[in-house]
């Protein structure tokens, strides 16, 4: 095989990878373009590639009270990150640089949380909350998102914290480091990339959870995915309202995404892949 | 476990005068030790272990909130009527089917996606991240768009398609109701997998690739051989994850199909026997046996994968 006939075949690979993920990525760009066109353009039988685009979807989205939805989603998404952050660097630097004791069942212990599917654990809490007046809490929700993210927290902040070595530790514990310090001081900075990705992932799964969020809140609290998911019950035409919406409420996600694509493995795969 | 025991918390700088001195130390270390893990798993075990037992409880009792005083100790009569009113098992395939079709069909485009993206090509960053991205799209905003712009037969671009080739517009979500769930599914996840293998791939030895190039082994066999034997581990955990992940799927049920045409999962089916049916003793006997699928299913792929996990992570 010749170089040029190698070229020519490399060429080709490359144009069937831009035309595939064109196509994959095709739904998500028909979502951006839907929401900045007017509604009679957006919802019509043939699609219009080129038109002057409007806010009006957004305009739409707006008015059906977005904003507060935002609003509760960043609440939770924010503050669940903070509980399974803190909860989780303590329990991961025990893990990984203290070692309790039998530390393969912690760690099996936390893994089996992650795969309870939220089913299981639903009824109670829904039961729970509603005797005690908790339902449609935005903070309440928040604390069930904390747990649900905390072990997959813990398994990543371990990752990183792994790869602490361990002669710098040792180094701050000749000097009379206490453990406190130990932890704030030393480890803390050091793996900060890694509590900044595990911050994330928690931070996105929270973001886009759709089941708790319907079944624990009802209005007041209610977040986006359940109010996005309200568009199902739509009458007329209201494609570019919603493509704006739903613009809106990926946004953040994807951008966050997008920052982080190289931590995001890691936190996928819970640390097991670097 | 290959845990080589470098003993981080051997107290070497301790000046501990006699053994029992030391021991005391040590044991006022080991409980410090399980303080910093206390408050993560006492926060776990109050939010999702103690709620399951409680589901448990739930499921063997005799309880619809239409009928809040009737309630009694009813055994396992929510399981025996789970299977016989014929609804569970249907719910039990429909789940198993959508997991398995979308896990495999996602492992598929990932590992094509994954191959097409390891490649040096000009604006490969740019393509992988427009790549993930409809795994970062919000699901529900995802089944929204796909059901509207997509698979609707008046304004989905789908039938567009379809119309412009002057093929028969399909109505997705009556006539193929499980299709539609698991395109919508293995759009999401193909990205989850394409990363994973990505990850895998990068990690190959280049020098092996040559050499079997240099052996004039030709691509398909380089691929079987060495690609896919090297691969296997980034595919045990994709599908394990990918696998109990979508073992949970609820937002494109609720948004796509509502549960019709044989897609019922248990979740949804939980969802709609308590909130709609008001039935808290059924329900919590689905969320039992969501469990012990899950568990089936995580054991089956687990056994090999946790080694993984473990081997990636000891000091």
């Amino acid at each position: 095989m010749n170089s040029s006939n190698r070229s020519a075949r490399g060429a080709l690979v490359t144009l069937a990878t831009w035309i595939l993920v064109l196509v994959f990525f095709f739904p998500v760009l028909w979502m951006f373009l839907n929401g900045f066109k007017p509604e009679s353009l957006a919802s019509s039988v043939n699609p219009t590639f080129f038109f002057k685009p409007v806010t009006e979807g957004y305009q739409l989205a707006m008015d059906r009270g977005m904003a507060g939805y935002l609003q509760n989603s960043l609440t939770a998404a924010v503050t669940s990150t903070i509980i399974s952050v803190l909860l989780a660097i303590p329990a991961a630097y025990a893990l990984s640089i203290r070692r309790v004791k039998n530390v393969e069942n912690s760690l099996s212990f936390f893994i089996s949380t992650r795969f309870m599917p939220l089913a299981a654990i639903v009824l109670p809490l829904f039961m729970i909350f509603k005797t005690v007046g908790l339902l449609d809490n935005i903070y309440v929700l928040a604390v069930v998102y904390g747990a649900m993210n905390l072990p997959v927290t813990v398994w990543m902040m371990r990752s990183f914290l792994l790869e602490v070595p361990f002669e710098i530790i040792e180094a701050a514990r000749v000097d009379g480091a206490g453990m406190f310090r130990e932890i704030v001081r030393i480890v803390l900075p050091l793996v900060l990339p890694g509590v900044a990705a595990a911050a994330l992932i928690s931070f996105i799964f929270a973001w886009n959870e759709y089941f708790l969020a319907l079944l624990l809140t009802s209005s007041a609290a209610r977040t986006t995915p359940p109010f996005l998911g309200s568009f199902v019950d739509g009458r007329g035409q209201f494609l570019a309202v919603l493509s704006a919406a739903a613009t809106i409420a990926a946004l953040p996600v994807i951008i966050a995404g997008w920052v982080a694509q190289k931590q995001l493995v890691r936190g996928l795969s819970m640390g097991a892949i670097k | 476990m290959t845990t080589t025991t470098t003993k981080p918390t051997e107290l070497e700088d301790v000046p501990a005068a006699t053994a029992t001195d030391k021991r005391r130390v040590q044991r006022k270390e080991l409980w410090r030790n399980r303080g910093l893990l206390l408050p993560a798993v006492i926060f776990l075990i109050l939010l999702t272990q103690i709620p399951f037992l409680t589901t448990i409880g739930f499921s063997l009792t005799k309880w619809n909130l239409l009928y809040p005083n009737d309630r009694a100790f009813a055994g396992f009569d929510n399981y025996t009527s789970a299977l016989t009113s014929g609804d569970l098992w249907p719910s039990i395939v429909a789940t198993v089917l959508i997991t398995a079709f979308s896990v495999v069909l996602a492992l598929l485009f990932g590992l094509l996606f994954a191959m097409l993206l390891d490649r040096k090509f000009r604006g490969r960053a740019l393509a992988r991240t427009l790549m993930i991205t409809p795994f970062l799209i919000m699901p529900a905003a995802a089944a929204l768009i796909w059901k509207y712009s997509m698979f609707d037969t008046n304004i989905g671009m789908l039938n567009w398609l379809f119309r412009t080739l002057h093929l028969p517009v399909v109505s997705w979500s009556t006539e193929h109701p499980m299709m539609t769930v698991v395109i919508v599914l293995t759009w999401q996840f193909t990205p989850f997998m394409m990363l994973i293998l990505l990850a895998g791939l990068q990690g190959q030895d280049k020098g092996i690739l040559e050499a079997a190039q240099v052996d004039g082994a030709g691509a398909w066999r380089t691929f079987t051989w060495i690609t896919l034997p090297h691969l296997r581990m980034y595919i045990e955990i994709g599908v394990l994850l990918g696998s109990v992940i979508i073992l949970q799927v609820f937002d494109p049920i609720a948004i796509l199909t509502k549960g019709t045409g044989g897609t019922k999962t248990l979740a949804y089916l939980l969802y709609e026997r308590a909130f709609i049916g008001l039935d808290v003793g059924q329900a919590a006997a689905y969320g039992v046996v969501t469990v012990i699928l899950t568990i089936i299913v995580a054991t089956i792929a687990l056994k090999s994968v946790f080694k993984v996990f473990m081997a990636g992570g000891s000091r």
